[in-house]
């Protein structure tokens, strides 16, 4: 039952076979178990999920069921969710219990799914590893000593540990793509403004996107029906005709183009997951698929510009967490400005301190030119030069981490290292465009993903791309040993 | 002694009258119990955001299009960073490079009568803004209290150019941008519950010098008479300062209505680095002409244009048109007169309005909008002394008794009452036979060449009908007769 997909599972709920209660409880019980060596989970309220599913046993007793109800889920710990605590990863929101649902949970819970928990998370989702977060590192499924990536950690663990079928992430600059690529996970990052920001804790608000993390396209397409959608309290929101996601899942692929940035295939990857990305291309290639070179030339300006841009918009960001009226308050202070810097200084980790920091300066007097309009000119010239690959291309594929899963504390003590973790994802963001992480083998017993770029509102194309290369092989399908 | 010469901008907050927040649901109303008016977006919870109101940026385009300025087809939403209790968010979503009005202008009149003198006061712009929340520092046991309803109570701040030359120009300003905000209907102009709030930016230099002294500014000056006071305070204390070789230093000043003096609250040297940046969450605003278009056909019909309306239509002079056009209310009230009274009567019905009707108003201390006389009331009682049915004198006696609610029009009162003016030339003959026979003391002492007698005979005749003889009738008829 717990490797099933999500389609399957929802055969599986109508056939009578299980219910939705006892489904959620397979879980609840497995997360019991081994949760507490993963860390995937921040918070864990059977009593809550079990009701969620005895409401969804209902709905469908009244014949009301859709695809997704009765389905258990695990929810990033970014979403506020009505009467859960809500973290974001943070000693910060610590005591934070959300009186409000994102909208993306309000999607969930009229869909009848089930939230199963919140799941652990770089704090406020500031990392590549999952070891900022104030509740402790998760720990790899595939290799304990290594870390899950981030910032959507917890949610690639869960889904990968089999402590959920499937789970949401948020993506800044690669934090569904990157996890996902290293524990074996399909992720899928939607174009900016396809999925509500309202209720999903701003990190950089111009980049910050939600999206689906589960084992396969297929079940990312089913996710992503539920999550996207036009939404009058989001400002950024696309309006747009709702569309279904998994429409052109079994589209051949005969004739598709795929540009191969040749950025994305010189230095900085590990040779190990250059091989197997382009194993993954020949295997479009027999697919029917061409590929053609295209160049990416400001791709290198990339992190740069982010961790100016990502920095500035979370500074202000954050500035709500003052210890007045909600989260942490340092218990001792002398005045006002005394018990604000006290209670951030005690609330926040170094690594948000060190955004806040980089994100103050760069919009200071007399160097905001300098650092924030400059590194605006650059997001324009990325998203240009993107523009431009796609007249020669349908999708665009490449690594999608340079290396597979790493130590965990190899990289902590070094910032500039663990940037450049995200040096193949953090672009798509800043252009605004749909990306995905397909698994696509394995080095070393480490899984490794293959990245897919594609146009303004393409996500059905991806995920056909992505589905009809899972229909052929079977990286997707594998699960950590001694888990099952 | 040196000649100086004082120079004054000012940057007004002006609440717009809108029912909702200007990024969030929440209602605007003043007086509520704290934070019953602050929802989920109001207090900043962790993943809200902020959503325009359209209503706010009507307010905006109304605005930019009475002062003739520009109305920006795009402008863009910034956030102010600061860290404040009343301040949920850590910023304040405000408009910076790009404001939605840029430019425009508002004339003022100085002085009254023959000597009044006009002069334009140059806008720089107006943008956006939502306002901040209170802090309570009474009933906390040391604590301070926060209270969130004005928090995202849509503003709209005006800047102008440092055009101003006197504390009498910057409240004559003041006072018609009042007026203005009023008359397109943007803000209730309440400025004891802070609707209209003026910060005042004063400097002086010696007269002729082409370079700004330091300025100072005078922060949240709610009332027209304390801004007189506090420039004037501010004006003399610069001069003073600067001539007893001290050196005016940036600053912010709060004036104190108690001892009519102003303090510096902070100086330059702990100025904020605001450090604005377009908000993320917010689109640019982009206005079309559409929009611009839609909102100047609801717009009415602006001041200066009816004045010079009444002016030409009504054969007004330019005192009493101005007066007549100082708000909406009384414009539209003084029109609704004389389309019943006539505009033959226009005249009249101005002289009515803004002597008899508001001397009426003020004893009772009511505003007109409340006057228990209503225009078309006043209108109908214009007329009957128009067409000389009634004197001016009983014509008093009927606006009282219209006040006073005794009918519900001028002609009903002077039916009911019996006070239509006696005009029957034979009729008034017969009165004064009747008064000269019954008092030949008097007709003698006027024969004797006393004045005076005269008048009193006056008097008799028109006690003899309760006043509703035509009193120049009377006059003529008993002059002919004495003759």
């Amino acid at each position: 039952m717990i490797t099933r997909s999500l389609s399957s599972l929802a055969q599986a709920l109508a056939a009578k076979e299980i219910s939705s209660v006892e489904l959620t409880q397979l879980y609840l019980d497995r997360i019991a178990r081994l949760n507490p060596s993963v860390n995937a989970y921040i918070t864990v309220d059977a009593e809550k999920s079990l009701a969620q599913a005895q409401a969804a046993d209902a709905l469908r007793a009244a014949g009301q069921a859709g695809p997704l109800t009765g389905i258990p889920l695990a929810q990033k710990d970014i979403f506020c969710a009505k009467g859960w605590l809500t973290t974001c990863g943070s000693k910060m929101l610590g005591n934070f219990v959300s009186p409000y649902d994102a909208t993306v949970i309000e999607r969930f819970n009229a869909a009848g799914s089930v939230i199963l928990g919140k799941t652990n998370m770089d704090e406020f989702a500031m990392g590549s590893s999952n070891e900022t977060s104030y509740f402790g590192s998760v720990k790899n499924p595939w290799d304990n000593a290594r870390v899950p990536g981030g910032s959507s950690g917890g949610s690639a663990a869960a889904v990968a540990a089999l402590l959920a079928p499937a789970a949401t992430g948020t993506d800044t600059g690669g934090s569904i793509r990157q996890p996902a690529a290293l524990c074996n996970l399909t992720g899928l990052k939607p174009t900016y403004g396809v999925v509500s920001r309202y209720g999903m804790i701003a990190f950089a608000s111009s980049l910050d996107q939600g999206g689906p993390m589960a084992r396969s396209a297929e079940d990312c397409a089913l996710l992503l029906n539920t999550m996207a959608g036009f939404d009058e309290r989001d400002s950024t929101s696309l309006d747009r005709p709702a569309e279904d996601y998994g429409r052109d899942l079994e589209k051949p692929l005969a004739g598709l183009k795929i540009g191969l940035p040749k950025e994305f295939f010189g230095e900085g990857c590990t040779p190990e997951v250059m091989a197997l990305v382009e194993a993954a291309i020949a295997e479009y290639r027999k697919l029917g698929a061409e590929t053609v070179e295209v160049s990416l030339p400001n791709m290198k300006l990339s992190v740069p510009a982010y961790y100016v841009i990502a920095p500035a918009e979370a500074s202000s960001n954050l500035s709500r967490f003052d210890g007045v009226r909600y989260g942490y308050r340092a218990p001792e202070y002398a005045d006002l400005s005394d018990m604000y810097s006290k209670s951030r200084a005690q609330g926040f980790g170094a690594e948000v301190k060190r955004r806040i920091l980089i994100g103050t300066y760069v919009l200071s007097h007399g160097y905001y030119d300098a650092y924030y309009l400059q590194a605006q000119r650059i997001r324009r010239l990325i998203a240009n030069d993107f523009v431009e690959a796609f007249k020669q291309c349908d999708v665009i594929m490449g690594p999608t981490s340079p290396s597979t899963a790493f130590k965990l504390g190899e990289r902590a003590a070094d910032p500039v290292q663990m940037y450049l973790s995200d040096i193949y994802t953090i672009a798509v963001n800043l252009a605004g465009l749909p990306g995905m992480s397909v698994p696509c083998g394995f080095a070393g017993g480490l899984p490794a993903g293959l990245q897919l770029i594609g146009d303004y509102f393409s996500e059905a194309k991806l995920l056909n791309v992505a589905h009809r290369y899972q229909q052929v092989t079977d990286w997707h399908l594998q699960h950590p040993a001694g888990l099952v | 002694m040196k000649q100086w010469e004082v120079v004054i901008g000012i940057e007004t907050h002006v609440q717009l009258s809108t029912q909702s927040k200007i990024f969030s649901g929440s209602s605007t109303a003043f007086g509520a119990e704290p934070n019953v008016q602050a929802n989920a977006v109001d207090i900043a919870l962790p993943g809200v955001l902020p959503v325009l109101n359209k209503g706010a940026v009507d307010c905006a385009i109304r605005f930019g299009l009475a002062v003739e300025a520009e109305v920006a087809p795009k402008s863009v939403f910034a956030r102010k960073n600061y860290f404040y209790p009343d301040l949920p968010k850590g910023y304040q979503i405000s408009q910076y490079e790009l404001p939605v009005v840029v430019g425009g202008k508002v004339n003022i009149t100085l002085g009254q009568g023959d000597t009044a003198t006009e002069k334009t006061i140059n806008l720089t712009r107006a943008h956006l803004e939502e306002d901040a929340g209170k802090s309570l520092h009474e009933d906390f046991h040391g604590k301070t209290g926060i209270d969130l309803n004005r928090a995202g109570t849509p503003l709209l701040e005006i800047v102008t150019e440092p055009d101003m030359r006197s504390s009498a120009e910057a409240v004559a300003y003041a006072k018609a941008l009042h007026a203005l905000v009023r008359w397109i209907g943007i803000c209730d102009g309440n400025m004891q519950e802070g609707s209209f709030r003026c910060d005042a930016n004063v400097s002086v230099r010696p007269l002729g010098q082409k370079e700004f002294g330091t300025r100072r500014e005078i922060k949240n000056l709610n009332s027209f008479r304390f801004m007189q006071q506090a420039i004037d305070y501010e004006v003399q204390w610069q001069i003073a300062t600067i001539e007893d070789g001290g050196r005016i230093e940036q600053a912010t000043v709060l004036f104190d209505p108690d001892t009519g003096e102003t303090r510096a609250m902070r100086s330059k040297e702990d100025a904020h680095d605001y450090r604005y940046f377009p908000d993320p969450d917010l689109l640019p605003l982009i206005i079309d002409r559409d929009w611009v278009e839609r909102t100047r056909s609801a717009m009415p019909e602006l001041p200066a244009a009816k004045k010079q309306r009444f002016m030409a239509d009504y054969n007004l002079s330019a005192y009493d048109a101005t007066t007549l056009t100082s708000s909406l209310e009384i414009a539209d009230y003084y029109e609704a007169a004389v389309a019943v009274a006539g505009n033959a009567a226009a005249k009249p019905c101005a002289n009515w309005v803004m002597v008899d009707l508001a001397a009426r108003l003020n004893k009772d201390g009511k505003e007109l909008a409340d006057s228990p006389v209503s225009a078309a009331q006043l209108g109908g009682l214009v007329a009957r002394i128009a067409d000389n049915t009634i004197s001016n004198n009983i014509a008093k006696k009927v606006f009282e008794a219209l006040w006073n609610g005794e009918g519900r029009s001028a002609d009903e009162i002077i039916e009911k009452q019996g006070l239509k003016q006696i005009t029957d030339t034979g009729a008034i003959e017969a009165l004064i036979d009747g008064v000269l026979a019954a008092n030949e003391a008097m007709v003698a002492e006027f024969r004797a060449g006393k004045e005076k007698a005269f008048n009193a005979l006056v008097g008799q005749a028109m006690k003899a009908t309760k006043g509703k003889a035509n009193p120049q009738q009377v006059n003529e008829l008993l002059r002919k007769k004495l003759g």
